[in-house]
């Protein structure tokens, strides 16, 4: 006689899988390469901001079922931020741009419109 | 006695026999065999007993699908459980046992278990044991500790003494499966240019066909299958490995490839397992399909078998499973196996056909062959204990009334046949219902989608629900194609792709319990899932008391989680879920298939990173002569520290002590080679440093230092040390020895990501200097006399100065620094200088009493005089407020990193927990590290109230007592309280409130 026990099969987690396209090498990253930051285009609140928005800078998060603008570190490369526009859902990635940008290119938002058309576009 | 056949074995070798050993008897089998295959050649049906009620279990399958026999193989280092005996491949002097008995296979005292059926049902162990609460502790989880698990884990100290490796490799399509569709599909891909990785989980290629009997382009299948492999394996773009498995599929076209090297012979210390971590743009599962047990009583009965499985014994290994085999079946496949058997001269008694009017080709040939086909009956109940004796006959239609009895040894049995849909599934992919043939299919408009949006993984051939070989391989060579197109090819192959012939075979029949109105006591005899010992009553009555969604029948059932993952199971499993709840099999669906496919082994996993290069050690420049020199090492982020220097016939604490009181009365040597230095350069270097430090560093003076603070955006303090400026536009900043990595990261993220338009450059020093701290009342002369033209007198090199120079020869930066509160120099010299310098100063110091110590000593003497160490005082809720350091915080800046939430309400509570000293009362006893402060009340949920706790806590060999820094609430306003800290297994201890500086609080000593 034995127990009934849960049996964890999975491995991901501790298997990198993505694949991202450093802006900055061109080359196409294996996600051992790379290292995330989290959203994008989150707006600094610094000394004497109100309450609500430094609430919204440190913790208030999209966390969208979608299109996700994100942040990515060519760590074990070049070693340059980058944004990603990634789709959470099925993880399709629809370009990679530079970190020094307050808003996605238009060459991302287009690229993002073409496979969704139905996506309501980008806001902050 | 032998079973072999005089007939089939066309993977053995008949003119050779080979030995190896069941539970340490003798036996014999052959070149080629498998360890099941060698078992029952042996008439060795018993292999094992099962998981919860100790029953008596035989082979049932013949390939990785098997629930049953699993062995322990080999012994000490090279021990392994669990291991499949129909995927263990047979060598000269093989060791297996047998598993989950107690004393022995043939007599087992848990078996006893299998006397009360309705013991153990579904959900036993959540009901039974939970009151009363003590005893789950004492009594409930020691026994069930001792009864859990299948096989035996390796013994903690033993060693693997075999060798993994990781093997990368891309590919333009990876075929998983050499079966006919495989070997097809990766012709086609092949052929139109594509670079092509193909892999076989078993030794051989071509799978079922050869056994099935199949004609391809007019040749036997055994022909063709020959010719396809010669073919592929003179092509340069095509890569091959037999004996690997496709374990998973995971994102953006990542797999991971299993491949066994070295399993099938005994050569210790060979290579043994290789984990591909592989790349593929395309990614076809030619998986083929597995056969379906069914659900009568009494069919796990060591004899009871997959229909396929008995043919796969008799044509592959000459094996006969029984002398007097029964089939029963719902299909025309089974039908193959009756046709085999009698080739092969067994008796076969009757076929027990499920179906009321089964026709087609086959059935009319075993009708020719004269066997008895019984149309609509069923199994009543298969007898016998560790053997099958009979069958019962009844009605399939019927409640199981018994109207015949068939004398057998072994039963042959299919349900139908489920595709392998576990590599399509894991990345995604969705799965839709065929009612026609009762099985889960790829759905090909849900495929696992890739980064470009599209899906990179195909199903093909048997796997994509294509039963018949001439569909199986137009399929096949249709996915070649598209995978090879999708993934880049331009000159797609216009070969039309090989062609075969079927036999008309006639519908299935669903058939998920036998007979259709079992009786409840038959429903306890008959088994789902025969690892976990799941049958069909529990997961009937799981859907009585109220668990309908599939995932949590599972859990409650614990069907499909055993280590087959219920390959055999599942789909039997949730048709009886389904019927329960009266819902269609679609709507209940599946679990989730996770990889991997098969367990994989830990070796595997780790591959080379075992032992020494388990994790890369940073080494400091003195790191050989420490080591040589007593040095106790700790770990210290990827470093390695000295924890202390002990001369022979010293304890740890001794050498400690002698440190610490020769540094304060003499000199001592550090190396502190591992803080983390990072060099900011940049006419906005300044501008960034203000936000980056909690302190004013842009007007810091050329020359001089300053100790910083860094906190994160959340307030809390995240690093500390020295900054140097060492030029208008350039600083040196000291980070923990931690730390290092992680704030040059910080910095950059803050240059790149918000700052972009400053102009500052930043880059990691940290191993390009040796730094020694010379450190002690004989600091100055020891440098002095090791020779230097800088002058580091009191006024020449003050406190919180650094120069540039020589010392001893050696290029020489001597900042003077202080963590120990005496006079102190930390030299920083090129790397490549450490060592000569550290032995210069070893030799000049021994007039002076001069004594390596290490961070014990350095710890000490830290706390003695006050100063936070971060991860000591500092756990990432801590503000720099709360450690009385308000004065390294800047009031005239704008703003800084943490600025604005160390406002926030809740860390300008007066009643926060702040830094203070303690002194216990007795000044011999030492507070425990962590110990709490309670003040004697108690919260509403039981547990005393705790108002502060120890950060730091040590004995003084300076001042001779114990001293300790902690985290007190309102601590600075009750200097002189005695409060009492918590002692586990001791008294508690009262200690005093006092300043956390306990030594020289005017800073004298190391003014000088």
């Amino acid at each position: 006689m034995a127990p009934p026990r849960l049996r964890c099969a999975s491995l991901h987690g501790v298997l990198p899988m993505l694949i991202l396209q450093c802006p900055y090498c061109l080359i196409d990253c294996d996600e051992t390469e790379l290292t995330p930051g989290g959203e994008a285009h989150i707006t600094r609140y610094g000394a004497g901001s109100s309450d609500d928005d430094l609430e919204k800078y440190l913790f208030m998060r999209s966390n969208v079922r979608g299109v996700h603008f994100e942040r990515w570190r060519h760590t074990f490369g070049c070693g340059k931020w980058f944004h990603a526009a990634r789709c959470t859902q099925t993880l399709e990635v629809f370009g990679t741009y530079s970190a020094q940008t307050l808003v996605p290119p238009p060459n991302i938002i287009d690229a993002i419109k073409a496979k969704r058309p139905e996506w309501g576009g980008f806001s902050k | 006695m032998s079973k072999r056949l005089p007939f089939g074995g066309r993977l053995i070798d008949w003119t050779r026999e080979i030995k190896f050993s069941f539970n340490g008897a003798e036996m014999e089998g052959r070149p080629g065999d498998t360890l099941a295959s060698a078992l029952l050649a042996n008439d060795q049906v018993l292999v094992g007993r099962s998981f919860k009620y100790h029953r008596p279990r035989g082979i049932v399958a013949s390939g990785p699908e098997e629930p049953n026999a699993l062995m322990n193989l080999g012994e000490g280092p090279t021990f392994e459980p669990n291991a499949r005996a129909t995927t263990t491949e047979l060598f000269d002097g093989l060791k297996a046992r047998s598993q989950n008995h107690w004393p022995s296979l043939e007599f087992d005292v848990g078996a006893i278990n299998a006397s009360f059926p309705l013991a153990f049902p579904a959900g036993f162990y959540y009901k039974t044991f939970i009151s009363p609460r003590p005893a789950w502790k004492h009594i409930y989880e020691p026994f069930i500790r001792k009864a859990a698990g299948l096989g035996e884990a390796p013994e903690a100290e033993e060693r693997d003494a075999d060798r993994y490796e990781y093997f990368y490799a891309h590919a333009d399509v990876m075929v998983v499966g050499g079966g006919i569709a495989g070997l097809t599909a990766a012709l086609a891909a092949a052929k139109s240019g594509s670079r092509v990785l193909l892999m076989e989980q078993s030794a051989h290629w071509g799978g079922r066909a050869p056994v099935d009997g199949v004609e391809i382009d007019g040749k036997p299948a055994d022909k063709w299958i020959a010719e396809a492999v010669d073919d592929l394996s003179k092509m340069p773009n095509v890569r091959m490995r037999l004996r690997m498995m496709g374990a998973g599929i995971y994102d953006h076209g990542f797999a991971l490839g299993y491949e066994r090297l070295s399993d099938h012979e005994s050569a210790d210390g060979m290579l043994r397992h290789r984990l591909w971590r592989i790349r593929a743009k395309r990614i076809i599962t030619a998986t083929g399909a597995i056969e379906r047990p069914l659900s009568f009583a009494g069919n796990d009965v060591p004899g009871v078998m997959l229909a396929s499985a008995v043919r796969d014994y008799a044509v592959n290994y000459g094996v006969g499973v029984g002398k007097r085999v029964v089939i029963a079946t719902n299909n025309d496949d089974a039908y193959r196996t009756a046709l085999v058997l009698k080739d092969a001269k067994v008796e076969v008694p009757c076929i027990i056909d499920a179906r009321p009017n089964p026709t087609g080709a086959l059935v009319e040939k075993a009708r020719a062959a004269g066997i008895p086909v019984l149309a609509g009956k069923a199994v009543s109940t298969a007898y016998g204990g560790k053997r099958l004796t009979s069958v019962g006959l009844c009605s399939q239609d019927g409640d199981g009334r018994k109207t015949a009895e068939y004398d057998c040894d072994a039963l042959a049995m299919s349900g139908g046949w489920s595709p392998v849909v576990h590599l399509w599934s894991h990345c995604g992919g969705k799965l839709t219902w065929d009612a026609d043939t009762a099985m889960f299919r790829p759905n090909h408009d849900a495929a696992p989608l890739g980064a470009d949006g599209n899906g990179f993984v195909i199903a093909a051939g048997t796997a994509d629900g294509e039963m018949r070989t001439a569909a199986t391989l137009a399929n096949a060579h249709a996915a070649g194609l598209r995978a090879a197109e999708e993934a880049g090819a331009t000159a797609l192959s216009d070969d039309a792709g090989p062609e075969g012939t079927d036999i008309d075979e006639g519908p299935m029949l669903p058939v998920w319990q036998m007979p259709a109105a079992m009786s409840k006591k038959a429903m306890l005899k008959t088994w789902l899932d025969y690892q976990n010992d799941v049958k069909v009553s529990d997961v009937r009555l799981a859907a009585r008391e109220g668990f309908e969604s599939v995932e949590h029948t599972k859990r409650y059932t614990t069907l499909g989680m055993a280590t087959d993952q219920g390959k055999l199971s599942n789909i039997n499993g949730l048709a009886i879920l389904a019927d329960s709840l009266g819902a269609d099999i679609p709507a209940v669906g599946t679990t989730t298939f996770r990889p991997p496919y098969h367990p994989i082994s830990m070796g595997a996993i780790a591959g080379e990173a075992r032992g020494d290069i388990f994790k890369p050690m940073r080494r400091s420049p003195m790191h050989d002569w420490i080591d040589a020199n007593g040095g106790f090492w700790e770990p210290v982020a990827d470093w390695r520290r000295p924890y202390c220097f002990q001369k022979p016939g010293e304890t740890v604490k001794d050498a400690v002590t002698r440190e610490i009181l020769a540094v304060r009365e003499k000199v001592g040597l550090l190396d502190a080679s591992t803080l983390g230095k990072i060099i900011v350069k940049g006419p906005d270097a300044g501008k960034f440093l203000d936000m980056l430090y909690t302190n004013m560093m842009s007007t810091l003076k050329v020359g001089r230092c300053r100790y910083g603070l860094m906190c994160s955006e959340n307030g809390f303090l995240s690093d500390d040390g020295v900054v140097a400026r060492l030029d208008k536009d350039t600083f040196l900043c000291h980070t923990t020895s931690g730390g290092s990595d992680r704030i040059h990261a910080w910095m950059e993220e803050w240059l790149q990501t918000e700052w972009w338009d400053w102009q500052v450059y930043t880059v990691n020093v940290t191993e390009q200097y040796a730094q020694i701290g010379v450190v002690g009342p004989n600091a100055r002369m020891v440098l002095e006399k090791m020779g230097t033209r800088m002058d580091l007198s009191a006024e020449g090199l003050p406190f919180m100065a650094f120069k540039d120079g020589e010392i001893g020869g050696i290029k020489a930066r001597p900042y003077r620094i202080s963590f120990s509160g005496e006079l102190s120099y930390e030299v920083a010299v090129p790397a490549n200088q450490g060592q000569a310098f550290w032995d210069k100063a070893l030799e000049t110091g021994a007039e002076f009493g001069i004594t390596p110590y290490g961070t014990e000593a350095l710890h000490v003497m830290r706390a003695e005089k006050g100063f936070i160490m971060i991860g000591d005082e500092t756990d990432g809720t801590v503000i720099p407020q709360d450690l009385g350091l308000n004065w390294a915080i800047s009031k005239k800046k704008e703003d800084f990193l943490g600025k604005r939430a160390q406002q926030r309400s809740f860390l300008t509570d007066p009643n926060r927990w702040k830094l203070v000293g303690l002194e216990t009362v007795d000044p011999q006893v030492v507070i425990p590290d962590g110990a709490y402060a309670v003040d004697g009340a108690v919260r509403d949920n039981g547990v005393k109230n705790m108002i502060g706790r120890i950060t730091s806590t040590y004995f003084s060999p300076t001042l001779n007592r114990s001293i300790a820094m902690g985290l007190v609430e309102r601590g600075p306003d009750r200097m002189g309280e005695v409060i009492t800290f918590t002692n586990p297994g001791g008294e508690e201890i009262a200690a005093k409130i006092v300043d956390p500086v306990f030594l020289d609080k005017e800073g004298e000593r190391q003014n000088v």
